[in-house]
């Protein structure tokens, strides 16, 4: 990272459900143009951390800045200024994809043209597809659409990833990394930890709504080896997933 | 690609304060609209329903004939006519109004006809006078042929000594015009309740609101935006509705387009009234399979009893206050004067004020148990 300027700040969030707490005091930084994991088993307080800084959840305790506005003073100036991708969100029923981005774009107050936003994700051909009819990896692809419409500073993806196959992973990885490129700050959640390692410019791993670990995935990789941790098993020079790719091609699947 | 979205992020930076609300409430109208017309049971209900009642009743024509027989005031009534009138079962005897009221009544064929019965001075026997409606054609046929039975009739017979009949021109009262402005009443009352009921619970749960919230959209856009849409498919459907009446039933419209225009306006009013409705009960249903049993508990009562298939004075006289508390009750009423009657939205501001009363109420409710999330 050559400029490591914060773009969110979050300092000793705390958030109890009822007497349930589900995040335990967590501080950290994102910088900006960076690829941010945050990373932990199911249930860590990811998505809660997440929604509290997109300011759809309301924190217990704890101070959030993001691009110098605070989530309790100016949650709609945020709302501006970052994408959402939520970990399970529907859109509206009944509405093609390009009908959808239109309504975003009204929603953001933004002037797109929709067919472009649906170019950039690769579903020009399903323009007039209903959402429902879109197959996991459309849908995930057709939410990062939506996140971009208002070209957010930041955009948040809540486990894009998850059901897409070993191809369709890649080649979202690479969307990713274009956003990224392109000057956007990406926040993202993730269980696949060799997309971590490839995508993330840093990660947070996160326990009981704890961060045990912030670090960059090589220095967290180059610890724990120096620490005097080695593989049980000397690893092929290919794995499974390696054979599928090769037998399936890199191409998005319709 | 690359270079698309760096050049979008040049030439946008975020525009803060530049946000229109206005802006996210037409796009979310629009949508709105395009979905509703999309869905069939919307389609089915506010239009499909009413408008086969129409077709139904429009060729049954009247359906369970009953004669309403109006008797002049001062006119005797201890004699065997009557008797015999009543005997019929078909006959229907209004007493207790005054000529003015009468004569309206005669002319727009809520009475079918008025009858007189005297006794003749130095006479045993009684004339009898009988004034007919042109607005009321069959059924004054029908009580003609009844008096002419009775006429005839042996016991009868020496007692009356004549029957003078006479018939004034009154506006044909046809069962379109009773009949249509019920259906559009209750089209409105489903569009409103159902449609709201769903639209609402759906987008909460399905997490389409929660997506909506990471935008800037404010949550007035959202219910303005939604009720704009619904407003205006209920009115294109009134519109179809109040159309296909007219051109093919011979709905009766006295100001012709302004006639529509009043009617569309008070539809406003009473699909706005009736959403209500349908936000308190998206707020209170757990799932969506909860939504038409609560919402057949509202709009069934109305549907029977607010005079959308029978004039709610031909109900026993226990039921009657309980449709003049519904909304609906008074939609109907003033869909029917401002349709048949000819008056102006001023002449029926008894009823819109009560329908307002209802909104005030139903909102009042909504804004307690309406759920966003
Ligand atoms: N609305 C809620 N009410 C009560 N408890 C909740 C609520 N949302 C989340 N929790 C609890 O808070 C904890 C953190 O949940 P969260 O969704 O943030 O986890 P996560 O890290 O995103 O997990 P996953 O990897 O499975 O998505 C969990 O124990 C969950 O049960
Ligand atoms: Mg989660």
């Amino acid at each position: 990272m050559e400029t490591k300027k914060a773009i969110i700040s979050v300092k000793d969030l705390v958030k109890k459900y009822d007497d349930f707490v589900a995040v335990q005091g967590l501080s950290f930084e994102v910088y900006e143009h960076e690829i941010f994991g945050l990373l932990g088993p199911n249930g860590a307080g990811k998505t809660t951390t997440l929604e509290i800084i997109e300011t759809l959840r309301d924190k217990t305790s704890g101070e959030i800045i993001v691009d110098g506005f605070s989530v309790d003073k100016n949650p709609q100036q945020i709302k501006q200024i970052i994408g959402v991708q939520l970990q399970a969100a529907g859109y509206y029923p009944n509405l093609n994809l390009i009908e959808l981005i239109e309504l975003f774009a009204g929603l953001y107050g933004a002037n797109i043209k929709p067919m472009e936003m649906l170019e950039k994700v690769n579903l020009q051909d399903k323009a007039k597809a209903k959402y429902k009819a879109l197959s996991g990896g459309q849908k995930q692809r057709f939410s990062i659409a939506t996140t971009l419409i208002n070209q957010p500073k930041i955009i948040f993806l809540d486990e894009p990833t998850t059901g897409l196959d070993p191809q369709a992973r890649r080649n979202l990885w690479d969307l990713i990394t274009e956003i990224r490129d392109a000057g956007t700050t990406v926040v993202i959640t993730t269980h696949y930890m060799d997309e971590a390692e490839q995508l993330c410019d840093r990660v947070a791993f996160v326990e009981r709504g704890q961060i045990i670990a912030l670090d960059t995935p090589d220095n967290l990789i180059d610890q724990l080896v120096s620490s005097g941790f080695e593989r049980k098993k000397e690893v092929k020079k290919a794995n499974l997933e390696d054979v599928f790719i090769n037998l399936t091609g890199q191409e998005w699947r319709e | 690609m690359q270079k698309d979205i760096h050049e979008k992020n040049l030439n946008s930076p975020s525009k803060v304060g530049g946000y229109s609300n206005t802006k996210a409430t037409l796009a979310l109208a629009k949508a709105s609209f395009r979905s509703i017309m999309r869905s069939p049971s919307a389609v089915v209900f506010t239009l499909a329903f009413p408008l086969i009642f129409i077709l139904v009743f429009g060729f049954l024509g009247g359906g369970g004939t009953r004669i309403d027989v109006g008797v002049t005031p001062g006119s005797d009534i201890n004699n065997p006519v009557m008797g015999m009138l009543e005997k019929t079962g078909m006959i229907r005897l209004v007493k207790d109004k005054s000529k003015a009221e009468f004569d309206k009544l005669l002319e727009k064929g809520n009475v079918d006809a008025m009858i007189d019965i005297h006794r003749k001075i130095n006479s045993a026997a009684y004339s009898v006078n009988v004034v007919y409606t042109s607005a009321s054609r069959d059924k004054g046929g029908i009580l003609k042929s009844v008096l002419n039975n009775i006429f005839y009739d042996k016991t009868l017979k020496p007692t009356v000594a004549e029957i003078k009949e006479s018939t004034i021109t009154g506006r044909e009262y046809k069962t379109i015009d009773f009949i249509l402005p019920g259906q559009l009443g209750f089209s409105l009352l489903s569009t409103g309740v159902f449609g709201t009921a769903f639209v609402f619970l759906s987008l909460r749960q399905t997490l389409v609101i929660k997506r909506f919230f990471a935008t800037p959209v404010r949550r007035s856009s959202i219910v303005i935006g939604e009720g704009i849409a619904r407003i205006g498919f209920a009115l294109i459907g009134a519109l179809f509705i109040i159309l296909i009446g007219h051109f093919f039933f011979g709905f009766t419209l006295v100001h012709g387009a302004l006639t529509v225009v009043n009617m569309l306006i008070l539809a406003t009013l009473g699909v706005i009234v009736f959403m209500g409705f349908g936000f308190i009960i998206s707020g209170i249903a757990k799932s969506e399979s909860m939504v038409p049993p609560i919402s057949n508990i509202i709009t069934l009562p109305q549907f029977l009893l607010s005079g959308t298939f029978f004039s709610i004075e031909a109900f026993p006289g226990w039921l009657q206050p309980i449709s003049r508390a519904l909304p609906l009750t008074y939609l109907n009423d003033a869909m029917r004067k401002v349709a048949f009657e000819g008056l102006g939205l001023w002449d029926v501001k008894f009823q819109i004020m009560i329908l307002l009363l209802w909104g005030i109420c139903i909102y009042a409710v909504a804004v307690k148990v309406f759920k966003w999330e």
